[in-house]
């Protein structure tokens, strides 16, 4: 079973050697990272050849995060998706609380393999941050975490879960102040402390070879799914649905069906206020091709290329850009992308959390309102796979500020059952 | 003001070196961020660094995501991106720039603002305003093919950078697609001003001497006439930008700040001639 864990991806042929899926993908970065995204590259290749590597990786994934996840059959959610069948994929039980720590590990494990002392990251909902954090504590590596300072203040209980962790957090001021932003200033300090910094970047965008190397890390999820479910069910599902921000979990849910033509790949941007009200995050519905952060994919921008300042209610997924494989599944037609707008989303986070006993992050509520739309488009005979990639602890503060659950001067919350307050 | 349709000027780039080298000297290259603090005053603020010495400039096309520069920068970019500054003001400025001085003037940008544009429309485009050429510090050679082949067509220069972390081999691949001059970073860090120029210079611009004969020039954390006299010392060029814009931010009004920048650029070009 251990062999489950870290499976490089079979065919080899997606990305090029260049790292091009499709027109999708390449290595658009300054001259002075060039030979330390090529260490990276080299770090990567023999890693993954090495079975000592995998052995390592998967004894943390068992000891340490806790694989394989559980599939849980949600009955009572199902009864509003149409009467089909939903499992979740429980990434929210992993240690730290999402799959994020899927792909911290094993470039934690890298980072020790090319000698390097020190790891940054960016974090937008902060999982990927307090992921990574973690793995610095284990590890013993000096860990600097860049956080857009809106993201900070709206999830701020994880800025403390990374400040416990003992890595210093720097909230990014500049820009828009979120994900984005927080990648930039991620990248100026790589530029400046490459020598002895590995640059832990957390989606599957960013420069040839991290969109690859990231969802390798990840599609562990997609592949113990698979079985899980064929053991549970007798058949693999009609549809697999995720959240999709930068794109890792979705990628990781995703890769293992892709040779399964039967199976659609449903991506949940964020639509945010709508995606008509151009305050949304939905980068595939609305983007255009251009090159952010490393590579070429779906970008929000305008007529000129600025990237334009994306919206959505979930920190984790307030993101303009997108991986570039999902560009190519896009592209290719065989992954497909719909947007979901904040208040969707909100009322399946409250919807699960009340049938079923899990209250999910805010970015795979996302995923959960797609289900509720799939499910309606199959009906009672459709099985639905739905990555639950995160759990919503983080996010008690933005719910009980939508749905008004704090009690304000005296007068006791309404219990949620009434439209949002925001 | 405007005149008619030039070509790229490619060719006043080799004339400006050659000539600064006739002098025993280098030549001082002056980035100026376009639309900042306005379209107008930017365009002015390139006439008085050319005033006070500049020998070629480089104007900023303000991006959105400048992941290369520091802060001083990013605060230039973010003002002329809120004035509401387009391609079409940039052009203006190059052209500009080049019917008053005569200058090299040269475009620095990210990748993204061309891509999107189109290729062809911006390299013809900048090449119809009397551009020199384009520098675009995230567009590394091996995804530059497309790039060359628009600018080459129209007369352009495709000026790489090179950092101290280029292996040798690399070094070759580079200084062989490129042109005009090579753009050397004096260390690993983003644009802005330090207190010294790094070590690492000087290693950088003979290792990528051994590789061409294009002039090699010296940029990112060179601020003062000291440094400028230092690096004029190895390097065939001297390239200031941000401490030209912290003295335009720094100003009480555009008029100072002019001054302040015609000011520095003499201070330079003084220090460019004391090696």
């Amino acid at each position: 079973m251990s062999s489950d864990f870290f499976i490089p991806d079979p065919e080899g042929l997606i990305p090029s050697a260049e790292g091009y899926f499709g027109s999708f993908g390449g290595t658009f970065i300054p001259e002075a990272l060039v030979a330390a995204v090529d260490e990276v590259a080299v770090a990567y290749a023999k890693a993954k050849a090495d079975p000592a590597f995998a052995a390592e990786l998967n004894a943390l994934m068992v000891d340490y995060t806790g694989r394989p996840s559980a599939l849980t059959e949600v009955p009572r959610f199902a009864e509003h998706a149409g009467g089909a069948r939903v499992f979740l994929k429980r990434e929210d039980l992993n240690h730290t609380g999402s799959h994020k720590i899927n792909n911290v590990l094993g470039q934690a494990l890298l980072t020790k393999r090319m000698g390097k002392t020190r790891v940054i990251a960016e974090t937008g909902a902060g999982q990927h941050g307090v992921a990574t954090a973690t793995a610095c504590a284990l590890f013993g590596l000096e860990c600097t975490i860049y956080m857009g300072e809106i993201d900070t203040e709206r999830q701020a209980l994880n800025v403390a879960r990374m400040r416990i962790l003992g890595a210093e957090v720097i909230a990014v001021k500049s820009g828009s102040r979120t994900l984005k932003d927080a990648i930039n200033e991620a990248f100026r300090d790589w530029v400046a402390n490459v020598d002895r910094t590995h640059y832990l970047f957390g989606t599957v965008a960013g420069p040839h070879p991290f969109p690859a190397m990231v969802r390798d890390f990840h599609r562990v999820i997609g592949v113990e799914a698979r079985r899980q479910l064929l053991e549970r069910t007798g058949r693999l599902p009609d549809a697999a649905v995720a959240c999709v921000g930068g794109g890792s979990n979705a990628i990781g849910l995703f890769h293992a069906f892709i040779p399964d033509a039967g199976v659609r790949l449903v991506g949940c941007e964020p639509a945010g206020h709508g995606v008509e009200t151009g305050e949304h995050a939905a980068t595939l519905t609305a983007g255009e091709p251009g090159i952010l952060h490393g590579s070429r994919s779906y970008v929000l921008q305008d007529d000129e290329g600025q990237i334009t300042e994306p919206y959505s209610i979930s920190a984790g997924l307030d993101y303009p850009g997108i991986g570039p494989e999902h560009a190519y599944l896009k592209d290719t037609g065989r992954g497909e992308y719909r947007a979901v707008t904040d208040d969707a989303a909100m009322r399946a986070l409250r919807l699960l959390s009340r049938t079923e006993g899990i209250i999910p992050a805010i970015e795979s509520a996302h995923a959960l309102a797609g289900a509720l739309e799939v499910g309606q488009e199959l009906g009672e005979e459709g099985l639905i796979l739905v990555n639950l990639s995160g759990r919503g602890d983080k996010d008690m503060d933005t719910a009980a500020r939508y749905f008004g659950l704090y009690d304000i001067d005296g007068e006791v919350a309404a219990d949620a059952e009434g439209e949002p307050q925001s | 003001m405007t005149t008619g349709t030039h070509t790229g000027t490619i060719g006043l780039l080799g004339e400006t070196f050659a000539r600064a080298r006739s002098e025993d000297r280098a030549a001082l290259i002056v980035y100026l961020p376009g639309g900042f603090p306005t379209v107008d005053a930017g365009i002015e603020a390139i006439k008085a660094a050319v005033a006070g010495g500049a020998d070629i400039i480089e104007v900023g096309l303000p991006h959105s995501d400048p992941v290369l520069d520091g802060p001083v920068i990013q605060t230039a970019d973010d003002i002329a991106l809120r004035g509401g500054v387009r391609i079409a003001d940039i052009m203006r400025t190059v052209r500009e720039a080049y019917e008053a001085t005569g200058a090299p003037i040269l475009v620095m940008t990210y990748w993204n603002p061309v891509d999107r544009y189109g290729v062809e429309r911006f390299t013809a485009e900048l090449a119809a305003a009397g551009g020199a050429g384009c520098i675009l510090p995230d567009l590394p050679v091996q995804e530059s093919a497309l790039w060359r082949e628009h600018a080459e067509k129209h007369g352009l220069a495709t000026v790489f950078v090179v950092a101290p972390s280029s292996k040798d081999e690399r070094l070759a691949t580079i200084t062989a697609a490129g042109s005009g001059f090579v753009y050397a970073s004096s260390l690993m860090g983003v644009t802005g001003t330090r207190e010294s120029v790094g070590e690492q210079a000087q290693d950088l611009v003979g290792r990528t001497r051994a590789t061409t004969d294009l002039p090699v020039c010296v940029g990112i954390g060179v601020s003062t006439a000291e440094h400028a006299r230092q690096v004029a010392g190895f390097a065939d060029g001297v390239i200031v930008g941000s401490a030209f814009v912290k003295r335009m931010l720094d100003a009480p009004d555009e008029r100072a700040g002019l001054t302040a920048v015609r000011e520095l650029a003499g201070e330079l070009a003084e220090g460019v001639r004391k090696r």
